[in-house]
């Protein structure tokens, strides 16, 4: 769960951890009042959505007084604004954030994630470059990265290592080793799986401001931060997948043609993979979780019946020691009979109760073929979703 | 005899009580598991499904000499049933829970460092040894005793790659579920490990997906002890959305090593045949077998 910029911050300065002067602005007339309050000729408006990569997108403006800010927030506000992580529809901008510009004497990127590598919290820290984004994308190589024990507790010298890799020394450096330990402590305290100052500013006068903020909250783990699953924006980006999660199914939307209902992220995997090989493009990517019932399923089945561009249903199911095939064969009677749409049908069926969900199916009437083999499966609807069979 | 789980293995089950705990100790019985103790809090002195249910893991194992758990516990508690275990020096534990905080994982990645055990998932199907012995909660159907390991993030794809296994005339030696999540128990280099010295077992598979650095580790660690089995992998995600979790949270591209290439490249620069598509693994290694027999 990705919290935006204005929260992220909210949340860090809880922790000590120094932000610019800013306010939430919902409409031009708000970001021109925020402005005067700030008080400075120097201050940003910055696009609020869930995603990075807004000022390279037009999303982040410099003005230099509250009818500046008025102006940039209205040209911002209500507008959709696409940056290279949102996709090509792009996120529509429902507040800006109204910001004191900071002089910078030096701008870093600090982050801390969980390394799946070393099964723990890694401090990541570089000098910032204009070039940010796609050095991290690289791998930043050269970026030094600390291991954090869960208490905060690390080798003798690793930060003090980190600092003079950084150029840091003395006060400077004594500041940086706190915030990492502020940092670390919020990681931990919100469950936490990502925080990215980007950039942090060490300001002419001595301080260490962070000037933009990320916070990933793990979403295994929000069943224990009610305060913060309140910040959860439902209005934005993972709507139908969170829909789809309380169904206890796994579901991305893509673009193609063909609907696909698999039960296993790995079986899913393989089969986006197999359409792919077969020429095909897939509508979704879904996995129904082993928790899920044949009426949650009903309700995966039916996002693919009502999206309009999918035209073939693929379903490619094992029934595991957990859900049986026939399971899965209720929830597509079910989503058929709600949704009243023909979609023609290629299932691949096998596993515990498959005899039983292929008598149950017999009574659909609907278009379907049945395979014995996913590769075939796979070939025939894409030859469906081409016209071709 | 297979890896990790034998006939000797003694099983306690953590959270035999709820509902997915009854019903797959039930079935782990009658695969022909010796199921030996219950744990559950507050339960201890009663008896369920014909299993005695003690209050801790401490009490369990002294009482019945359980040597290899299997969790239930549902996400909440899931990290402290794991460091339970841990501390009382259970042997093997396999945790079959979705959804573990990532930090609590952390947390039993800490406690594992110097422990006596040997942790497998959590969000694994388990352990199985066909004919044998079943820690788990796969479909055992199509699963065969024979000469192959298989070692794999997915669940799915391990019910499918068995099959398929079974089918090429190859039975299993054991099959293990490393589990979906980022930050999990023993991973393919500790499986190849096994596998390699374990005497029944005569070649590997491993079924690895995009996310994460599992599949190069294991690359790496054949470079530096050599491919002593043949092994064959399967790398599913390459159609996958970069950036989109796609159902495992550890099944994310977010940087580049992260892709089904890097990882197919990595494996197949040190021996390790590639499985062109997920439907031809049995296949594959049929032929990796011949080769060998050659």
């Amino acid at each position: 769960m990705q919290l935006h910029e204005f929260q992220a911050k909210d949340l860090l300065r809880r922790y000590r951890v120094d932000t610019p002067p800013g306010q939430i602005a919902l409409t031009p007339d708000e970001a021109a009042a925020a402005a005067r309050q700030i008080g400075s000729d120097a201050l940003f408006v910055k696009a609020q959505i869930l995603a990075g990569s807004r000022a390279a997108a037009g999303g982040v403006r410099a003005v230099h007084s509250p009818s500046g800010a008025r102006a940039a927030a209205a040209e911002l506000l209500g507008r959709k604004l696409v940056t290279s992580q949102t996709g090509p529809a792009g996120y529509v901008v429902k507040r800006v954030l109204v910001e004191a510009g900071i002089v910078a004497a030096q701008e870093f990127y600090v982050a801390l994630r969980v390394d799946p590598a070393v099964g723990a919290i890694v401090v990541v820290a570089g000098a910032h470059r204009p070039d940010i984004e796609q050095h991290l994308a690289a791998g930043a190589p050269d970026f030094p990265t600390v291991t954090l024990g869960i208490g905060g507790e690390r080798r003798a010298g690793d930060i003090a290592d980190v600092c003079r890799r950084l150029g840091l020394t003395g006060e400077i450096a004594d500041k940086f080793g706190e915030l990492i330990r502020r940092l670390h402590h919020a990681f931990v305290e919100l469950d936490a799986s990502l925080i990215e100052i980007n950039p942090l500013i060490r300001t002419e006068a001595g301080a260490l401001i962070a000037a933009d903020a990320k916070i990933v909250i793990d979403d295994n783990a929000v069943f224990r931060h009610a305060e913060t699953a309140q910040l959860r924006s439902e209005d934005e980006v993972d709507l139908i997948q969170l829909q789809a999660q309380r169904h206890q199914i796994n579901y991305v939307q893509m673009d193609g043609n063909i609907g696909i209902v698999v039960n296993g992220a790995g079986l899913g995997l393989a089969t986006l993979d197999m359409v792919h090989a077969a020429g095909g493009v897939p509508a979704n990517f879904m996995d129904i979780r082993t928790t899920a019932k044949s009426l949650d399923i009903a309700h995966g089945v039916g996002m693919i019946l009502d999206n309009p561009r999918a035209k073939v249903l693929l379903v490619n199911v094992y029934g595991g020691g957990m859900q049986a095939c026939d399971t899965v064969v209720d929830g597509l009677a079910i989503a058929f009979r709600k949704s009243g749409r023909v979609m023609p049908m290629v299932l691949r069926i096998t596993g515990n109760n498959e005899n039983f969900a292929r008598m149950r199916l017999a009574n659909f009437n609907l278009p379907k073929t049945e395979c014995t083999d996913m590769w075939q499966a796979a070939t025939r609807a894409t030859a469906i979703a081409q016209g071709k069979a | 005899m297979a890896a990790l789980i034998d006939k000797e293995t003694r099983l306690l089950c953590q959270g035999m009580t709820g509902w997915a705990g009854t019903y797959h100790t039930d079935r782990m019985i009658q695969y022909g598991t010796n199921v030996v103790a219950g744990v559950t809090p507050g339960k201890g002195g009663t008896t369920h499904i014909g299993v005695p249910v003690f209050n801790t893991v401490a009490e369990a194992k002294t009482a019945t000499g359980a040597n290899a758990s299997i969790v239930f516990v549902p996400p909440a508690n899931a990290g402290r049933a794991m460091l339970e275990a841990i501390e009382a020096e259970m042997p093997l534990v396999v945790v079959v829970t979705e959804r573990v905080p990532v930090l609590d994982m952390v947390r039993v990645r800490e406690a594992l460092v110097g422990s006596r055990t040997r942790l497998i998932g959590p969000n694994s199907q388990g352990v199985l040894a066909p004919e044998v012995c079943k820690i788990g909660v796969m479909a055992t159907d199509r699963a065969r005793r024979g000469p192959i390991g298989v070692a794999s993030r997915s669940a799915s794809l391990t019910s499918e790659v068995v099959s398929q296994l079974t089918a090429a005339g190859l039975g299993q030696s054991t099959t293990i579920g490393i589990g979906g999540d980022p930050v999990h128990g023993i991973g393919f280099v500790e499986c190849l490990d096994l596998f390699f010295k374990d005497p029944e077992t005569q070649g590997a598979v491993l079924v690895g997906e995009i996310g994460g650095t599992e599949e190069q580790e294991a690359a790496r660690y054949i470079r530096e002890a050599g491919l002593k089995k043949p092994v064959v992998a399967l790398i599913v995600g390459r159609a996958a959305p970069p950036q989109c979790r796609m159902g495992h949270a550890g099944a994310l591209t977010a940087r580049p090593s992260d892709d089904a290439d890097s990882k197919i490249k990595a494996l197949r620069d040190v021996g390790v045949v590639i499985a062109p598509s997920a439907h031809l693994v049995g296949a594959t290694m049929s032929e990796a077998f011949t080769q060998r027999a050659a």
